[in-house]
């Protein structure tokens, strides 16, 4: 495939980015709920 | 006490979890038709497959800012005024500058191999970094402390003022003489885009919409634990002064 290197660092930006963001938000709402008691969280 | 907040999973729940499964497995599916399944363009070539990452980054940044309009006029509204309102819409707005930041650099890769520069200061570019920087505003004014309430009301008035950047981004192409070009399939009746090229195209649509409502369920209801933890550690600090000043 021509220019490959450019496609497919296009496609490992993209969801690497997606990837991180959401771990990062796992992770700080792990870290959030330690404190909170699970039955005060309105979606449990 | 870790192994319990692990198993409660936090912010998931039997949807977050499915959406989780079925969004993973589109994007498995979008990346094996991006990069293997579709043909090459006949003027771009093999660099047309950078579009199925790119043009549904735009698209989703643009739902995302638009969400978090509306979800700041419900905040304003008396009738509707709550603090999850504000929550949706900051963490649409955090969503939506990820998916211009994707939509930018995706973008700057692609105009590499096509207009020979990573950047150029072309209406389209331009107006969408324009955006970037607003919304990354948005997101500061955001964390500029005060009450929960405070922050709501400033960053919705906000909200509602970015939001009209988008229409001055989306017909950039129309206004000024731009390298970018003009809309293949949106408000376009004429498409000439072979079949399965569209389809990939509105499967990368799909799953980026998908992978939008998964994030933003998440991130709202982390952004609700925060608040709740704020709350509580106002709660004792005001217990503690009581308690040092003899109050009871």
């Amino acid at each position: 495939m021509k220019d490959a290197g450019f496609i497919i660092a296009s496609y490992v930006v993209t969801f690497a980015s997606i990837g991180l963001f959401s771990f990062a938000v796992l992770r700080r709402s792990r870290s959030a709920a330690r404190d909170i008691r699970p039955e005060d969280r309105p979606w449990s | 006490m870790t192994t319990r907040v692990a198993r409660d999973r936090v912010t998931g729940t039997p949807f977050t979890r499915g959406l989780g499964i079925v969004t993973i497995a589109g994007i498995v599916w979008l990346v094996i038709f991006g990069l293997f399944v579709t043909p090459a363009d006949v003027n771009q070539g093999e660099t047309v497959r950078i579009m199925y990452a790119h043009v549904p980054g735009a698209w989703l940044a643009y739902l995302a800012f638009i969400v978090t309009a509306l979800s700041s006029a419900m905040y304003l509204w008396r009738r509707t005024r709550s603090l999850t309102w504000d929550r949706i819409a900051g963490a649409s707005a955090e969503i939506g500058v990820l998916f211009m930041g994707i939509s930018l650099v995706t973008g700057s890769l692609w105009g590499r191999l096509t207009w020979g520069t990573f950047w150029t200061w072309d209406a389209r570019l331009t107006t969408t970094a324009f955006l970037f920087v607003t919304y990354i505003g948005y997101l500061a004014v955001r964390n500029l402390g005060g009450t929960h309430h405070q922050r709501a009301r400033r960053s919705a008035v906000l909200a509602l003022l970015a939001v009209l950047e988008i229409p001055l981004v989306h017909f950039s192409v129309e206004i000024w003489n731009s390298l970018h070009q003009e809309a293949s399939v949106a408000g376009n009746t004429d498409v000439t885009m072979d079949g399965l090229m569209l389809f990939t195209l509105f499967l990368g649509v799909i799953v980026f919409t998908l992978m939008y409502v998964w994030m933003l369920l998440h991130r709202q209801r982390a952004l609700t634990l925060e608040d709740m933890l704020d709350d509580t550690g106002l709660d004792r600090a005001l217990a503690a002064r009581r308690t040092e000043a003899g109050v009871s």
